[in-house]
């Protein structure tokens, strides 16, 4: 086991702990999700209605929305535990000793997809109990959680990255709010894509919110999905998830060297 | 014998004119406990910070137990043991499992692991509280753990940043014993900063004075306080009276000398303040001068700072640092 890896383990074990020791935390991401399934699965439950929109159940439509939703927010946020370890001065401890650097970084991510993959699951099967129904099966399901957690592990690099330049809860704030509620009204979270404004379609076509709700619906709402679609979104985002990981790394340098 | 520490013309500039260490020099032997004393934003973090690998001096080297800060940051980290000012401690975690992670990450492992973190619970009093979050400890409790974890991997050198400001007067006695044992009994060289003369006075071997970024004295605290010899005598007059007759007046008294004359406000210095003062009423009463006050004080931390830095200390902690 690499020092890098065996450090990343560590770091994931101390952030895990930490949500563990939080019951109200726990108690609203799991409340949180059903609220959203629950509230706009009954508020927009006649837009199926609406001609062109392209599914029967609203609730189906929305289920993977909801997943990839769920992952998206808690992966925004994921930089305000960075900005309280920089303010307690645990990553300055940690700098000094021989701590892998990147394991800092990656640790977080690693239990943000954790967390990630639990929170899917918990929406996955609260669907079925609102009557949500998964066409595509297992492999649907490993799909759209795949895709989550790769779009959530992308956005919580850049949180983090966010979090070292600003070292500030409000900037942190301000910056998550701006971006990511728009991020998911410019996808097809709520709202078939053929009944966007087309502005809206020509820039979802760049929202990796949207590749991955495009991936995973297909993946779980469909019989028999047209996996090559999957396959490319899933691709765009490992290349997202990459380049976000390497502009969190950068944000790190920068930290550093402003030390 | 070489150095445990040695730092030569270290420079450091942040944000291109912030020069926060303007050639700071500094040698400490191993296993003693050496000082930096100085006021808010003289330098004392940066250069703890440079030391510790945690930043690089734009300009001079130092060598920390024989490896080169700069070059060979990696073997410097696993040789020293670090106190920040700001502890870094995981207030989610208990005390046992932030000593396990700083144990881990040093590359210890199972039985070793946990029996060092055990040791340092017990001698430092933390055993009961091991397993409570860091969020319920008191001050004491937890500067006590920030340098049970800088001893976690057994270091040859230990950095400890303000060990003790914030501190109650009862849990910072606490911590000077502590201190004063890791040097004598375990061998362990000591650098520790500090706002408190007589910190520095009473643990440190040798201690530097540290002010906007220079070493302005340095030496063993005998040394430099025996350079600031006796009590200060303040004395306000009611009225001005002319300076040389005040002057000649007082320097009649044979006990002072250090003697400063600013308009109605006289300062000199006497081996026995308490002594001095009826001899420097009667030389002033004699030339007509009234009285309005008079205090008599130990030497502190001001006047050396009066001395070496050319301003009173109170003062250079009022010019906030970055």
């Amino acid at each position: 086991m690499t020092t890098a890896f065996a450090d990343t383990l560590f770091m994931t074990q101390r952030h895990l702990r930490a949500l563990l020791r939080q019951p109200v935390w726990i108690f609203i991401s799991l409340i949180q999700p059903i609220v959203w399934l629950l509230l706009y699965g009954a508020l927009f439950r006649k837009i199926v209605e609406i001609p062109g929109f392209g599914a029967d159940s609203y609730i189906d439509f929305l289920a993977p929305g909801i997943v990839v939703m769920t992952c998206l927010f808690s992966a925004g946020w994921s930089g305000m535990g960075m900005i309280d370890d920089l303010d307690r001065g645990v990553v300055d401890r940690f700098l000094v000793t021989p701590v892998s650097r990147g394991s800092l970084i990656s640790g977080r991510l690693v239990q943000g997809a954790l967390v990630g993959v639990i929170q899917s699951a918990i929406i996955i099967v609260l669907g079925l109990a609102v009557g949500a129904k998964y066409p595509g099966g297992i492999a649907g399901i490993v799909a759209l959680t795949v895709c989550a957690v790769l779009l959530g592990t992308g956005v919580g690099a850049l949180s983090n990255g966010v979090a070292l330049l600003a070292r500030r809860h409000e900037t942190m704030i301000a910056v998550s709010n701006f971006v990511l509620l728009p991020l998911v009204f410019l996808s097809s979270v709520f709202m078939a894509r053929a009944l966007m404004p087309g502005w809206m379609q020509s820039v979802a076509r760049y929202n990796p919110v949207d590749w991955a709700v495009q991936a995973g619906r297909e993946g779980v709402a469909t019989s028999g999905p047209d996996w090559s679609l999957v396959f490319t979104r899933m691709g765009w985002l490992l290349i997202f998830t990459v380049v976000c990981t390497w502009l969190a790394t950068r944000a790190f340098r920068v930290y550093q060297r402003s030390i | 014998m070489d150095n445990a520490i040695e730092a030569r013309g270290l420079v450091k500039i942040y944000g291109g004119d912030v020069r926060a260490l303007d050639g700071v020099s500094l040698a400490a032997l191993p296993g003693t406990v050496f000082a930096l004393l100085g006021p808010n934003g003289a330098g004392k973090s940066t250069t703890v910070k440079i030391l510790t690998t945690l930043s690089r001096p734009n300009a001079g080297e130092a060598r920390v137990a024989g490896f080169d800060v700069v070059k060979q940051p990696a073997k410097v980290r696993l040789a020293i043991g670090a106190v920040a000012q700001k502890s870094g401690l995981d207030p989610e975690a208990t005390g046992r499992e932030n000593l396990i992670l700083q144990g881990r990450v040093y590359g210890m492992r199972g039985g070793a692991l946990r029996a060092r973190a055990q040791e340092l619970l017990e001698r430092f009093g933390l055993d009961e509280a091991a397993d409570r979050t860091v969020r319920t400890y008191s001050g004491g409790m937890h500067r006590k753990l920030d340098v049970a974890i800088g001893l976690m991997h057994r270091p040859q050198v230990l950095f400890l940043d303000e060990p003790t400001t914030g501190l109650d007067p009862e849990a910072r006695v606490d911590m000077w014993h502590e201190i004063a044992r890791l040097a004598g009994d375990e061998g362990l060289t000591i650098l520790l900063t500090t706002h408190y003369l007589e910190e520095a006075d009473r643990l440190a071997q040798r201690l530097a004075i540290v002010d906007r970024g220079k070493v302005v004295a340095d030496g063993t605290p005998d040394e430099l306080k025996g350079e600031l010899r006796g009590d200060a005598i303040a004395v306000e007059l009611e009225e001005q009276a002319p300076d040389g007759e005040i002057r000649r007046a007082l320097d009649k008294v044979p006990e002072l000398h250090d003697i400063v004359v600013e308009a109605r406000a006289l300062r000199a210095r006497a081996d026995n303040g308490a002594r001095a003062v009826p001899a420097v009423l009667g030389a002033l009463e004699a030339e007509g001068a009234k009285v309005a006050s008079v205090t008599v004080s130990r030497p502190s931390l001001d006047d050396v700072y009066l001395r070496y830095a050319g301003r009173s200390f109170s003062e250079a902690d009022k010019e906030v640092p970055r």
